[in-house]
């Protein structure tokens, strides 16, 4: 079967599908691979190199159309500007798909494919499970634009990142604010940091605290009770006002010391949240820089012009859409990876022939189109399914809401309900049935099983032996009762038996106590 | 004599000594302080009680703690590290004795008078705890035996096994009921020696049945059971205190098994009935026609002096032929050189949870570089050399990769994304599942047989040279 990897048509787009290496790899999987002239070299990969890879170079637009069977694309197929027709009608009939193609917002797009029974696969509706995440285009691409927005950054801000003390004056570092650590906001956290800014990041997600500071940066925290930005799937909720107003407030604050702002801030479906304001802007310093990921949904700065560089109030205002298409070539050698391993996937014989397996949860998710059926949204698996929004990339325009998971979240609260009911009922047996002196007790053993249930998860694995060998010896307060017993005994027999369980209880606990003292002396740094 | 009032008290500030004890432990910074806790809440508890009871029968408690306490030190002190499984299940089984012993003292004398319905739960104490009792004191010595080779780590599976336990535990109801309905104490006796005995076969019969690879999970699951059998004493004799306590080490151990289990995608059930790995053997044999590579000292000294990044797989391989310190000695030479050497974990690895971490530490391997399988499971494909001593299931590639493979769907070490791997073995041994490990006839795999200790010493020759 033929490949065909287009020219990308889409203004300014620089990216290719394929690059020289994915070509040969592609080859190895038994495919044939026809490439358009010119198509790399946006992203410095002239056809000389793709022909010495082993494809085929098509002389023009047409016929790469055409002959090929399987087109790899990075921009969803549009209207072609020199031919006046669309791609999808270029294509052969019942031919195959794989591109960017934003299915929530193209239902026509879907229709078109359908129309020319093309079987497509959306990159952007990869399922987030860790098997796919080898073909994850949109953390790859998320990636890049966190990088990049820390180069653009820089190369319009009037100063060094890093701290310097020179012959010629000291000056002090760069003091770089990010909001959102998803994928971008932790790769620009890295950059700003590796180039010696002093980098803050905001996520209302507290989870990621510890990989926001595992990057280098101090994690700006909220004196906001117990309120969590975590929705489902890994993505951010929307929060409540009083949450949004100390937030607010915070940015508010953060904005007249910092110099630079570079937002990510996304939530799934939704226009991108307005987080600074014109009075922000007003109060940062002149020369500061202001860097919009989510320009193209809208901004999270109120003043962003997505696509474009402006000045306001002395700030500039970076709301650049195609930060990845900035970096071609690392962008198109990402993106013709990802394309390779779900070629891979698709190709289990290696013979050049794909196998849609619409049993695999992987594939299920990304096939779209499968010849006359439009196969999306897929089922969904017990976890919910969010296109993804990385920021930075492609998506045209705020989705429509997802419906919400009623289902899954019924099914478990049913099995909670059960669980209490049968606690309930236990709890009134006991409390109609038993005699004080009991229920007493009883109330301390459950109390206890809940203090150890708490107390015992937080033991890390490396510390397990030594954990098990100190409850060991704390069980040895068995001895409390044998000393009682020996202490009261009348009949010998008796006697005998609680000295033999005084004897042996103290065995346990004092070696117990021991070897723990001695495995714990043991664990240093 | 100190007043009843004080004992209270007393007993208060163990039961919160015990619990910041157990909390202590969840960072190795705070862990011996946890330590220290737990002596101080035991030594208040035992001295409050003996301090309560006449100046006449003191002499023979301390006869008793002093004898025990000594015998208990000399112990731990003598013990290797290797052989702290054992020690901890011979541990386990003193409680279950005391237990059992404490349960007959409390029939037979009662503390305090009960009647009625009162009357009728505390017997149902007594005998609860000599049953858990008895099962902990007999289950624990047959892991004990287990784990330091005395008896056949192998699971045994009688015919009919299931039933066995079903019927085993039917008898004790029934003989539970007669306990509760008959007045006569010599009977009510009978009855209690009968479940203890009952209860002592259930015990060796369901240990039996369990292989040496589930042992972690059999050893935190015996500490559990020592916690209940506490726990039911201390109803019996109305102590809050040992109520607490063994609520505290109940849970404790009830946990560390499920995280056990998981580490094994495993069902408790499955595990606690046994028997694992006896009939699948066959079903993922490799064939005849594969071969392994093998490689030499001097071969693997130049690849691990040619390497950026080591990870180090230990298994109970190392435990067994005590290479710890032989291994410590190479990390530092290896990290001398520069070369980031770390050591990748599996839950289950050893006999005890947490065991290699033990025997690393023992062997002052910084804690730092000895990292959880899930925190180093993503590095495999970034590393230049996978050292793996003798483990075998924890790294099964038929694991991941093989859907009828007994072991499919454990999470395991994924070792082989590894640029090389080099396994330390014996020979050509099944681990303790006993499957096939396809990991061996990998093209990036090399075998290095021999005693892993004498291996790993050869190899720091060979690397200071």
């Amino acid at each position: 079967m033929k490949i065909g990897i287009p020219k990308e048509i889409f203004s300014d787009e620089r990216r290719v599908a394929a690059t020289p290496p994915s070509v040969q790899k592609l080859i190895k999987l038994g495919y044939e691979v026809i490439i358009e002239s010119g198509a790399g070299e946006a992203a410095h990969y002239d056809d000389e190199a793709y022909r010495t890879a082993g494809a085929a170079i098509a002389v023009d637009t047409r016929s790469l159309w055409e002959e090929a069977d399987f087109i790899l694309k990075v921009r969803a197929p549009i209207k072609h500007p020199t031919l006046d027709k669309h791609e999808t009608e270029l294509m052969k009939e019942g031919a195959y798909l794989a591109s960017y193609l934003w299915p929530a917002q193209n239902p026509e797009l879907l229709d078109q494919l359908a129309g020319k029974k093309v079987t497509a696969f959306a990159i952007d509706s990869l399922p987030r499970i860790s098997r796919a995440q080898k073909m994850d285009a949109l953390s790859a691409m998320a990636n890049i634009a966190g990088y990049r927005a820390v180069v653009e950054a820089a190369s319009h801000f009037g100063r060094f990142f890093t701290g310097q003390v020179t012959a010629a004056g000291k000056v002090p570092p760069a003091k770089v604010m990010i909001i959102g650590a998803g994928v971008a906001g932790l790769a620009a956290v890295g950059t700003a940091n590796g180039m010696g800014a002093v980098v803050r990041a905001f996520d209302t997600r507290l989870e990621v605290r510890e990989q926001v500071e595992s990057m280098g940066a101090e994690f700006l925290e909220l004196d906001f009770g117990d309120e969590e930005g975590s929705g489902s799937g890994g993505y951010a909720k929307q929060m409540s006002p009083e949450f949004i107003e100390a937030e607010m407030a915070l940015f508010a604050e953060q904005a007249k010391e910092v110099d630079i702002i570079i937002t990510t801030a996304l939530i799934p479906g939704k226009p991108a949240p307005k987080l600074i304001t014109e009075a922000m802007v007003k109060s940062m310093k002149p020369g500061s820089v202001i860097v919009d990921l989510a320009s193209e949904r809208g901004g999270n700065c109120e003043l962003t012009e997505p696509g474009k560089v402006v000045s306001r109030h002395g700030v500039t205002l970076i709301g650049y859409t195609d930060l990845p298409s900035r970096m071609a070539k690392v962008a198109s050698d990402l993106y013709a990876t990802n394309l390779v391993h779900l070629m891979t996937e698709l190709t289990p014989e290696k013979d050049g022939q794909p196998v849609v397996n619409m049993e695999d949860d992987v594939i299920r998710g990304l096939t779209v189109v499968k010849g006359e059926d439009i196969t999306w949204p897929p089922p969904k698996p017990e976890a919910p399914v969010i296109p993804k929004s990385a920021p930075g990339t492609e998506e045209p325009s705020p989705a429509e809401v997802k419906a919400a998971q009623s289902k899954a979240a019924t099914r478990k609260t049913t099995g909670k309900v059960v669980l209490l009911l049968v606690t309930v009922a236990a709890l009134y047996g006991i409390g109609a049935y038993a005699p004080e002196s009991f229920l007493s007790h009883f109330t301390v053993f459950v109390l206890a099983c809940f203090i150890g249930w708490q107390v015992i998860w937080n033991v890390t694995a490396s510390l397990h032996t030594p954990l098990m060998s100190v409850t060991n010896a704390i069980s040895g307060i068995i001895v409390i009762g044998a000393i009682l017993h020996l202490a009261q005994s009348e009949n010998l027999v008796v006697g005998i038996l609680a000295f033999v369980a005084v004897f042996i209880a103290t065995i346990n606990v004092a070696g117990g106590f021991r070897v723990t003292h001695r495995m714990l002396k043991m664990f240093r740094r | 004599m100190i007043s009843t009032g004080l004992v209270s008290v007393a007993y208060v500030v163990a039961s919160i000594l015990f619990i910041l004890s157990l909390g202590g432990l969840s960072h190795q910074e705070s862990a011996r302080r946890g330590n220290l806790y737990g002596v101080a809440g035991i030594l208040i508890a035992m001295v409050a009680t003996i301090a309560n009871v006449g100046a006449g029968d003191m002499v023979t408690i301390l006869i008793a703690v002093l004898l025990g306490g000594s015998v208990g030190i000399v112990m731990a002190n003598k013990v290797e590290m290797t052989q702290m499984p054992q020690l901890v299940a011979l541990l386990h089984s003193f409680v279950g004795l005391a237990a059992v012993l404490v349960g007959f003292s409390g029939y037979i004398e009662p503390l305090r008078p009960t009647f009625g319905a009162e009357h009728t739960i505390k017997l149902v104490e007594v005998f609860l705890g000599i049953f858990i009792g008895a099962v902990t004191f007999t289950g624990s010595l047959v892991a004990c035996g287990k784990l330091d080779g005395r008896i056949d780590s192998k699971a045994l599976t009688l015919p009919g096994r299931h039933l066995m336990n079903l019927a085993a535990i039917i008898v004790s109801v029934l003989l539970g009921a007669w306990f509760l309905s008959t007045e006569s104490m010599a009977l009510g006796i009978l009855a209690l020696v009968l479940v203890t005995v009952i209860a002592s076969v259930l015990g060796v019969h369901l240990i039996m049945a369990i292989g040496g690879a589930d042992m972690p999970v059999v050893v935190s699951m015996l500490n559990s059971y020592s916690g209940w059998a506490a726990a039911s004493i201390g109803f019996m004799l109305g102590n809050d205190l040992l109520i607490v306590t063994g609520a505290l080490v109940g849970s404790s151990g009830a946990i560390l098994s499920y995280i056990m289990c998981k580490a094994m995608n495993r069902s408790f059930v499955s595990v606690i009935l046994g028997g694992f790995g006896q009939t699948s053997s066959s079903s993922s044999a490799v064939e005849g026609d594969q071969t392994v590579h093998e490689t030499s000292i001097d071969e693997l000294s130049e690849e691990l002096r040619n390497a950026d990044s080591v990870i180090i797989v230990p298994g109970y391989g190392m435990a067994v032929a005590q290479a710890q310190n032989g291994v410590s000695d190479m990390t530092r030479i290896l990290r001398e050189k520069g070369i980031n050497v770390r050591f990748g974990i599996h839950p289950v690895a050893g006999r005890l949870p947490g065991h290699m971490n033990v025997l690393l530490a023992e062997a002052h391997v910084p804690y730092d570089i000895v990292l959880e399988m899930d925190e180093i499971n993503a590095d495999f494909p970034n590393t230049d050399v996978v050292l793996v001593i003798g483990a075998n299931d924890t790294v099964n590639p038929a694991a991941a990769e093989d859907p009828s493979s007994p072991i499919a769907g454990m999470p395991v070490l994924e070792v082989w994304k590894a640029r090389q791997v080099v396994i330390l073995k014996r020979g050509m041994a099944t681990g303790y599942s006993g499957v096939e490990n396809p990991l061996f006839f990998k093209d990036n795999s090399r075998m290095l047989f021999g005693d892993a200790k004498a291996t790993i010493d050869k190899l720091v020759g060979a690397l200071r040279s």
